[in-house]
């Protein structure tokens, strides 16, 4: 037998008041020497509480109170705590979600992985250095001497995601656990992290244990595929039976939420009347000055684009190419540094701030983070009345409205008077649309709308911003990274890159036959593209 | 950087002469005339007028403040009209005690408060993160005179263990110095301990719930280097904060122990130079104090460049 690690029906009790009594039970799962098992599931399922388990990171209140981990049989339960020190990075490792916070700030990188050589072998610095040095060079970064004198901040998130990696792997460990690895990364460095993670994988035989929730990861790098639902598991099979022939219902409905990237909307509308034009766009940061060198950073360089009545325009790209810029200066939360931006007649990008504020109510953006974009001391009903209030709406007159928008975002009218902790993400995504929708704006802006929500919440709340765009025949400017996302909504897609717009047509058009070098990059990154998702059912 | 550090010192040049004009007038509107005290309780009006027209006192005040700070621009602080010699070399001879006693106070403060500090961060919430809680509110309520003759009742007296008072200078031999000293910084270093343990505990206390500690703990490290190698190291930045502005705040404390301990000092220096009206010892020592505090809070702000590689200037 080559499993690795076998879970045998296992049980972690959740702290009282607790969303439900155990945050897993009765989980079973195995893990085979060089085989790669993808731990599938939405947020609260249990995936991670499963993994920092095997690692003995869980906290003191996630008691297991059924069950075994056996690492190469030795069960990791009843394992004291100095043994588990010996354990971890020696025969089992981690890896993390969050590359830039998952390493020491202060310390450089080449010293964070020879702190595990000092920690677990006997050999000399010298020795040390060269091990390091090699592993460096194993997952593939430039000029090993430069990375081991680095600190993390000197370095992109691939790399340091590469140096956990190193980090992780050095001990050559039989077990590595992968929690959501390339959650935080850009497609295309996600895809070179998956490839890479595959690649050392197979050179050392390792059983990996990866922990994701994106099918698109999934069938990217997967052996076989374990589903859980609320710390369950509803299903374990090999990738491609799963993908093709899912059993249980809660799988089928995963898989049929991801977002398929085949364009949805056939364009057209090209004759109703404009709502917003920007032309030459830009906005520079400048620092320096006054005894040091003056430095310029062009977040946004030049950009051109226009969006009609009830049509959708995508801004795809990835971190750092400003497309967020760019929705912020559409709704002049920041000043462009040149250019046009009209709103019908009107010219928002250069007019005063007197001028700007009966122009305000006409754009709304709704933004990424729905746990954080709204006053967790407010009621949702103060959220989606102020701004109606504020341009001197009635109070009465607000609140009718806020109800009304309550059914258009499927909410429940009488929970107005609730807090925004009271509800789940997708809830809150909905009552952040209330809140924009309540000042009749004639342009949405969905910066990273739907990006921080699973994907079956993703999916309704996708049809949500389509079925009001439709209804309240609006124009809608679309910010997101995701492809896939892009392709069920938009009309029409910009792409940028490094500030500038390096492709801009019709979705179909872009999708069908990308001409920029940059987007057929992109296209080539978005993982699981040989799969359908999403197929209409 | 170095245009940093160009800018820090020529900002220092404002800030002192703002505490010069400030001291200089402060001094002259409270109640009390130099040469009425250096005159003595019997002295003829006739001489003590002549002690103030030989002081300069009985010139107009911007005329005072003109060759004052003339002779200051030359590097001059004056004479001390009650000790008879330059205000520099009075400084000179009262610095060492004020170092000796600034140095170890905040030595044994250092010592004592981050290590506490860190456990209690680390058992957050358990009976020693409670007790050093309760220790600190203790810490900085009680008054430094208050615990300063406690001490001296206790352990000079009761216990015989240590000098009671006074001062002896290094350069007469380490043994004694050290025995004069230890009673005056720990009595000095409890308030600092509580501030700085309190601050330490903080600062771990978030940086303990970083990813990066958890990463530590993933790689197998014993407790003891998480929490020195990675959190301590992470949390020096508001640590050295505090430690720098204990020590600014030291000046005030030296004030009282060292009169409580009968150290001659410049706390004690201060002290008689006020209770004697005596101008230009005050505003020079005032003035040294004041380029001290600047001097530190650069050293400050330049330490955090070894602590935190993130930080440029």
């Amino acid at each position: 037998m080559g499993a690795v690690l076998e879970i045998r029906n296992l049980a972690i009790a959740l702290p009282r008041g607790g969303d439900r009594a155990q945050a897993v039970a009765g989980v079973d799962l195995t893990v085979e020497r060089g085989e790669i098992v993808c731990l599938v599931g939405e947020s609260g399922s249990g995936k991670s509480v499963i993994a920092h388990a095997v690692m003995g990171l869980s906290p003191k209140e996630l008691k297991a109170v059924a069950g075994e981990i056996l690492l190469e049989g030795e069960d990791i339960l009843r394992a004291s705590p100095e043994r588990l020190r010996e354990l971890r990075c020696v025969r089992m490792s981690m890896i993390f979600q969050e590359p830039m916070t998952a390493l020491n700030p202060v310390m450089r990188c080449g010293d964070q992985i020879d702190e595990v050589l000092a920690m677990h072998t006997a050999l000399g610095a010298a020795e040390r250095r060269e091990r390091v040095r090699r592993v460096i060079e194993e997952v593939h970064l430039p000029d090993p001497e430069r990375m081991m004198a680095s600190y993390p901040h000197q370095l992109s998130g691939g790399q340091r995601q590469r140096i956990m990696i190193a980090m992780a792997l050095i001990m050559n460990p039989v077990l590595l656990i992968a929690d959501e690895p390339t959650t935080a990364l850009d497609v295309t460095t996600q895809a070179q992290i998956l490839k890479l993670i595959r690649e050392l994988q197979q050179n050392h035989g390792t059983g990996v244990l990866f922990i994701t929730h994106d099918f698109g990861v999934v069938a990217e790098i997967a052996d076989r595929v374990a589903v859980l639902r609320l710390g369950t598991l509803v299903e374990m099979r090999a990738k491609a039976d799963l993908l093709a022939r899912p059993q249980h219902e809660y799988t089928r409905m995963l898989i049929g939420s991801v977002p398929g990237i085949e364009p949805k909307r056939q364009g057209g509308g090209e004759t109703a009347p404009l709502v917003l034009k920007a032309a030459g766009l830009s906005k520079v940061y400048r620092s320096g000055g006054f005894l040091s060198a003056r430095r310029a950073v062009h977040a946004a360089e030049d950009v051109s684009f226009e969006i009609r009545r009830g049509q959708t325009l995508g801004i795809v790209g990835e971190s750092g190419s400003g497309k967020s810029t760019v929705a912020r200066c559409i709704a002049r939360l920041i000043d462009p540094s040149a250019g046009s931006v009209s709103l019908g007649s009107d010219e928002i990008a250069t007019v005063s701030a007197r001028a700007l504020r009966p122009l305000r109510r006409r754009v709304q953006i709704v933004f990424q983070d729905p746990y954080r974009s709204l006053n967790p001391r407010r009621t949702v009903g103060e959220a989606i009345i102020e701004g109606p209030l504020n341009y001197g709406m009635g109070r009465a007159q607000a609140l009718a409205r806020a109800r009304s928008l309550m059914e258009t975002v499927r909410l429940d009218p009488d929970a107005l008077d609730r807090y925004p902790h009271q509800f789940s993400g997708g809830q809150r995504q909905r009552i952040c649309i209330a809140r924009a929708l309540a000042l009749e704006p004639e342009l949405l802006i969905a910066d990273e709308a739907v990006s921080a929500l699973d994907v079956s919440v993703q999916a309704q709340v996708l049809r949500l911003f389509d079925e009001i765009r439709e209804r309240m025949n609006l124009a809608m400017l679309f910010i997101t990274h995701d492809l896939r996302v892009a392709a069920q909504v938009c009309d029409h897609v910009a792409v940028m890159s490094r500030g500038r717009v390096v492709e801009y047509g019709a979705t179909r058009e872009v999708f069908g036959a990308p001409r920029h070098e940059y987007t057929r990059a992109l296209f080539a990154a978005a993982p699981g593209r040989g799969y359908t998702f999403g197929s209409p059912s | 950087m170095l245009s940093f550090l160009v800018k820090r010192i020529l900002a220092t040049v404002p800030v002192l002469l703002i505490v010069a004009v400030l001291v200089f007038l402060l001094l002259r509107l409270t109640p009390g005339d130099p040469a009425t005290i250096i005159a003595g309780d019997a002295a003829s009006p006739e001489n003590v007028a002549k002690i103030r027209e030989n002081l300069g006192l009985s010139k107009p005040l911007l005329v005072q403040f003109g060759i004052w700070f003339g002779n200051l621009m030359a590097g001059d602080l004056g004479e001390s009209y009650f000790f008879k010699m330059k205000v520099s070399t009075l400084i000179g001879q009262r610095i060492e005690p004020t170092l000796a006693l600034s140095f170890c106070t905040i030595v044994i403060a250092v010592l004592v408060a981050v290590p506490l500090g860190v456990i209690a961060a680390w058992k957050q919430g358990g009976w020693l993160d409670r007790a050093l809680m309760g220790f600190s509110v203790m810490g900085f309520s009680v008054p430094v005179f208050v615990l300063g003759y406690l001490l001296i009742w206790l352990v000079s007296l009761k216990l015989a263990l240590l000098p009671v008072q006074g001062y002896q200078r290094i350069a007469d031999g380490f043994g004694p110095f050290i025995r004069h000293l230890i009673l005056p910084s720990i009595t000095l270093s409890v308030i600092y301990i509580a501030l700085i343990a309190r601050v330490t505990r903080a600062a771990v206390q978030d940086v303990l719930s970083e990813d990066y500690i958890r990463t530590a703990r993933a790689k197998g490290l014993p407790e003891v280097r998480v929490l020195v190698g990675h959190a301590l190291a992470n949390a020096a930045v508001p640590i050295l904060t505090v430690i720098g502005i204990g020590i600014a705040l030291l000046i005030g404390g030296v004030v009282v122990t060292e009169s409580v301990y009968g150290i001659p000092g410049l706390g004690r220096l201060t002290v008689d130079a006020v209770l004697a009206r005596d101008f230009p010892t005050i505003q020079g020592v005032i003035l040294f104090f004041s380029f001290v505090y600047v001097l530190i809070n650069l050293l400050v702000d330049l330490s955090y460049l070894v602590f935190d590689p993130r930080i440029r200037y």
